[in-house]
């Protein structure tokens, strides 16, 4: 076996704190597949009732943005201040806006 | 996400011309001057990816040891109630060292890589697990002073430069808590017992109270590596500065209990408000780091075992996802 085959795979787990919040990234484990990420994530990240669901997902499926490209990306909607509600001068008399 | 820089593990900024990476690392300095924190993909020194990873990887190995000097008394515990606790603590020693051992994997490094550096002896661990725990005492002043002096060097840590570690530490250090309030309760426990168990408790805390003061590291003036640390923001207090906290954190906690700390020279400075303390023997400390303290052997023997008589598992586990993921192929 190559040593890809022979070591587990890693997996990103994420999990929802309880029901009504998002899954959140909370670190990473081995496992040999899904099922058994989920065990281990079970045992090593909510031990202390950390949450109420869990997610697992193959880290080499996790298609990441590049922190070189940050700029690009991000740094446009720097000089897009008209998106926000405070760009909007308007008088104190109106109410309820 | 974290392994894909598995190839690059920072060499490639040596094939960059000088001033280039002279800008670089400016501003990565200047990253960090900021507070920001760097993160895994970030551009970063080969000389701070190698740090971390020799630090962080040193710390999962030492958690991961660190469940031997207490697990072999799990079956030996006094009372269900501690057994529980006892299994709860080695349980979240593991587990912090699985957190770290993914935090150093965010560098570059695989676990099978740390791994084998820690059975074949070419990486360290803390020095502390390599004394023995002949008594039930010595599991309470492990919780206590062990456990509290990790608690002193981890809080600065959750401040660290790097993103992954930091993360890690907020989560250890928030489990690090009950173990040392559950050995300072053992302790009390114990105090308030007999006089047999009160004499085991002050041995006990006899034999751990020194290689517990080593656990900071060598004095300021002899560590290599805190002055880089420090300006990385990988380390924010020296050893010193952290292990003169433990000493004035811990005295009065001794006082409650009704023991004495082994060491003549003890005694409050009203100058500087802190307590003096004697020397600490670094002769011993660097026997112990050399892998001649009284249970290195025995505990190296205890990973190599565990590690070879789980390959089975390993493999039987990778050939079981193989098959289930070909049949659902086929379905």
């Amino acid at each position: 076996m190559s040593d890809d085959q022979q070591n587990w795979p890693l997996f990103e787990v994420f999990i929802r704190g309880r029901a009504g919040l998002e899954h959140k990234h909370v670190g990473s484990l081995h496992a040999a597949d899904g099922q058994m990420a989920l065990e281990h994530a079970r045992d090593l990240y909510t031990r202390r009732m950390e949450g109420v669901s869990l997610w697992v997902v193959r880290s080499k499926d996790i298609t990441a943005s590049d922190p070189d490209d940050a700029d690009a990306l991000f740094e446009p909607a720097k000089d897009k201040i008209y998106r926000h509600p405070t760009f909007y001068e308007i008088p104190d008399e109106v109410k309820n806006l | 996400m974290y392994t894909q820089g598995l190839d690059a593990l920072g060499d490639e900024s040596l094939l960059l011309p000088e001033e280039e990476l002279a800008e670089l690392e400016a501003r990565f300095q200047a990253k960090i001057d900021a507070d920001e924190k760097i993160e895994p993909k970030d551009w970063m020194p080969a000389a701070y990816r190698l740090t971390l990873i020799r630090q962080i990887s040193q710390h999962a190995h030492s958690e991961i040891v660190g469940m031997l000097p207490e697990g072999n008394w799990i079956s030996r515990a006094p009372t269900l109630k501690r057994k529980c606790i006892l299994i709860a603590k080695v349980q979240d020693e593991g587990g912090h060292g699985a957190y770290l051992y993914s935090a150093a994997e965010t560098l570059g490094i695989s676990r099978e890589q740390m791994v084998e550096q820690l059975l074949s002896g070419q990486a360290k661990y803390s020095s502390i697990f390599n004394y023995p725990t002949p008594s039930w005492a010595d599991i309470g002043t492990i919780g206590w002073l062990v456990d509290g002096a990790a608690i002193m060097n981890q809080i600065p840590l959750c401040r660290c430069s790097y993103g992954p570690y930091a993360r890690a530490m907020v989560r250890i250090c928030k489990e690090e808590s009950f173990h040392q309030r559950q050995g300072f309760e053992l302790m009390m426990q114990l105090c308030k017992g007999s006089s047999d168990q009160k004499r085991m408790a002050q041995e006990a805390l006899n034999r751990w109270w020194w290689p517990s003061l080593m656990m900071f590291g060598p004095s300021d003036a002899n560590s290599r590596h805190t002055e880089q640390s420090m300006r990385w923001k990988i380390k924010r207090f020296t050893n010193d500065e952290l292990r003169q906290k433990f000493v004035d954190a811990t005295v009065p906690q001794a006082e409650f209990l009704g023991l004495t700390l082994p060491d003549d020279a003890l005694s409050w400075n009203e100058q500087t408000e802190h307590y003096d303390f004697g020397s600490i023997d670094w002769d011993e400390f660097q026997r112990v780091l050399a892998g001649q303290g009284p249970c290195n052997q025995e505990r190296i023997a205890a990973r190599i075992s565990a590690h070879e008589n789980g390959a089975w598992v390993r493999e039987a586990a990778m050939v079981h996802a193989a098959k289930q993921a070909q049949r659902a192929a086929r379905e």
